[in-house]
């Protein structure tokens, strides 16, 4: 789950981390009342979870607290990548020395957390990856003992610190790599990481993402993981409460199926025999007969669906209980598109006769029922 | 010889009482692998699938010989279980147990990798050993003995696609997922190596997935050892949307975009075989069998 900037500063603040005065702002008036408190001059920047926003106009300056209200109110009507922007961070500009890149990420092929550092910070950090990786830094932490002082010291004399400021900067990535323990955070990440003129290290960016498998010992995010981000279609976020993993795609032909590699599978077969996918439907391993029936309602509920392929290969699913599901959904409601059932694995005998006893003829190979489905008519 | 599980194969099933846990030791039991005992904690003394209960891996071991264990407990307690079997000696450990959190797996893979102890998963089907045993969610019957080697991240493409391989006559020495989850145990570079020491396997069958670096890892592996058996593989994800990306950080960790077309790309300059569907594999494999005959 990825938390806003003012989240994760919030956070931070927690922990003793270091971040620019400010105050949050979800009206012109309100940002050019903290610019008033503040004073100073300050950034105006959007509240969004994609990447990219200073590119898309979503970071502005403001020397004057009338100027920041227009600024702000110019940045509130913003969509940035598709996402609205709801609310703006004011921030006091800082004195910038330096800038530079921090973060402390789940390193998937070496099952720890790493540390990526940079003295060439910035909105450009991508360019200087992809052109001069021998600038990032990498160093890894032990996945059992995590960041050492030492670890955090080696660091920060490798980006070319000594003295106090090493010694603060050393305290910084502490504090950052406690955030990421306490939170279970996959991400924390400052970019740009601010040394100021006045020799202090401070977060003018700060991300954190937030591993969703954790989420269940943070009773502090349940009320956040609730709320539909601004990613999210009106669709997907009905499928997502109901527990399904699902992705709204603009075709007709909707998906669902068991795994999210088969269900990739599925999408990428349809498209190769000239069909176009209305959405990603995994209902996941050992979905019950609500859950499936649950999936289907929603699929067919969809207006752009013409037709829908179910695709089931069951290992931990069970046929029968899909069956059931499909059963459910034509008693409740009816069933409203056509449906196309390819189903084998555990149990498919069964599913294959309850399926059967209500008409639907099921399918056993995936190539047969993939093309049926494209060719198929609309009834 | 067979990779990881097979006839000698004693194995217990920690989670054994619960929902999954019980079906699929009874299907376990069914293709006639070895399951000696169960445990589920505050069940000790029972029965389940015919199988004896205990509380803890260590009381089982007082009473019945056992060498492996596969993990159906729930995420919150998949960590501790997992080092409970390494303690124990169980090797290999198969957890089927998904969403486990990053760090509670980071933990377990390195103390696994302390006492030298293979871990199959997190939110893996498993490992089968056709015609011998299976440890794992798999349906038994779409698999056959032979001599292809299957690692996969996916699940239900693992079953996918060794149905099409045993339809067309071609057999499995052994199938196994490496796992969906974040942090896995076994990596495709890890199984490359086994199939490679693996006399009963002919060649490999990688099934990849969009996103990570598991792909790109294995095709550097093969291109620097000049891996001596062919390898075919399928990508998922080509029509699937962008997906999650962690920031910068996440890009520059991987060194690449993670998209299925750069991952296709990447196994083709190595020399790897690549299917653009799933059901090209058995054909892809088949010409590569009659052109090594030829030569």
């Amino acid at each position: 789950m990825k938390l806003f900037e003012y989240e994760s500063k919030s956070l931070a603040q927690n922990l003793g981390i270091n971040t620019p005065r400010g105050g949050l702002a979800s009206t012109p008036d309100e940002a050019r009342d903290i610019h008033k408190r503040i004073g100073g001059e300050v950034v105006i920047k959007a509240q969004v979870l994609v990447a990219g926003r200073g590119k898309a106009g979503g970071i502005k300056f403001g020397s004057k607290p009338e100027e920041t209200r227009d600024r702000a109110s110019e940045i509130l009507s913003m969509t940035i990548k598709g996402e609205k922007v709801k609310k703006v961070l004011i921030e006091q500009k800082l004195n910038i020395k330096k800038e530079l890149f921090g973060s402390i990420v789940l390193d998937r092929a070496n099952k720890c957390q790493t540390v990526l550092a940079s003295d060439q910070g910035g909105i450009d950090i991508e360019d200087v990856a992809k052109q001069s990786p021998e600038k990032i830094l990498h160093h890894r932490l032990d996945p059992v003992f995590g960041m050492r002082g030492y670890d955090a010291r080696q660091v920060g004399l490798k980006l070319g610190y000594t003295g106090q400021r090493l010694n603060s900067l050393t305290d910084l990535l502490s504090n950052l790599y406690r955030l990421s323990v306490i939170y279970d955070a996959e991400l924390v990440e400052s970019n740009p990481l601010v040394e100021t003129n006045d020799g202090k290290f401070v977060t003018a960016d700060l991300r954190v993402i937030v591993d969703d498998n954790s989420l269940f010992r943070h009773p502090e995010f349940q009320e956040r993981a609730k709320e539909a981000s601004g990613e999210v279609t009106p669709l997907e976020a009905k499928a997502r409460e109901n527990g399904l993993a699902f992705v709204e795609l603009d075709g007709d032909i909707g998906i669902m199926g068991n795994g999210a590699g088969l269900v990739m599978a599925t999408l990428d077969m349809v498209n190769h025999y000239g069909g176009k996918p209305a959405n990603f439907c995994d209902v996941g391993g050992g979905a019950n007969a609500e859950h499936v029936a649950t999936a289907l309602q929603i699929i067919q509920g969809d207006q752009k669906v013409s037709r829908i392929f179910i695709n089931i290969l069951a290992g931990i699913t069970r046929c029968d209980e899909v069956a059931k599901g499909i059963v459910d959904v034509k008693k409740v409601v009816g069933l409203k598109k056509p449906l196309v059932v390819r189903m084998q694995g555990t149990n498919f005998e069964e599913g294959k006769r309850i399926l059967n006893s209500i008409g639907i003829t099921t399918l056993e190979k995936m190539d047969e029922a993939a093309q049926l489905v494209v060719a198929s008519k609309v009834a | 010889m067979t990779l990881l599980v097979g006839k000698h194969t004693r194995a217990i099933v920690q989670g054994i009482t619960g929902n999954q846990g019980a079906f699929h030791t009874r299907l376990m039991l069914d293709y006639g692998t070895q399951i000696v005992a169960g445990v589920t904690p505050g069940k000790g003394a029972t029965v389940s699938q015919g199988v004896p209960v205990f509380d803890t891996v260590a009381s089982a071991l007082e009473k019945i010989d056992a060498n492996a264990t596969i993990i159906f407990v729930p995420a919150p307690f998949a960590k501790e279980a997992g080092m409970e079997a390494i303690d124990a000696g169980l090797n290999p450990v198969v957890i089927i147990t998904e969403m486990i959190p990053a760090r509670d797996s980071m933990v377990l893979m390195a103390y696994a990798k302390e006492h030298a102890t293979t871990i199959v998963g997190p939110n893996t089907p498993g490992v089968i050993t056709p015609g011998e045993a299976k440890l794992g969610i798999m349906p038994g019957d779409v698999f056959t003995p032979g001599g292809i080697g299957v690692a996969s991240r996916s699940g239900t493409l693992t079953y996918e696609i060794a149905s099409y391989l045993t339809h067309a006559g071609i057999g499995q020495s052994t199938c196994l997922g490496i796992g969906g989850d974040p942090i896995t145990g076994l990596n495709f570079v890890d199984v490359l190596k086994m199939f490679r020491d693996d006399k009963s396997t002919d060649a490999v069958v990688l099934i990849g997935e969009i996103g990570g670096s598991a792909e790109e890892d294995a095709a550097n592996y093969i291109a620097e050892t000049h891996y001596p058996k062919p390898v075919a593989a399928y990508v998922a994800g080509r029509a699937a949307p962008p997906g999650k990306r962690m920031g910068h950080a996440g890009a520059i960790i991987t060194g690449t975009e993670g998209t299925a077309d750069a991952k296709m790309k990447r196994f083709s300059e190595v020399g790897v075989l690549v299917a653009e569907v799933p059901s090209e594999l058995p054909r892809l494999l088949q010409q590569q069998k009659a052109a090594l005959i030829q030569h």
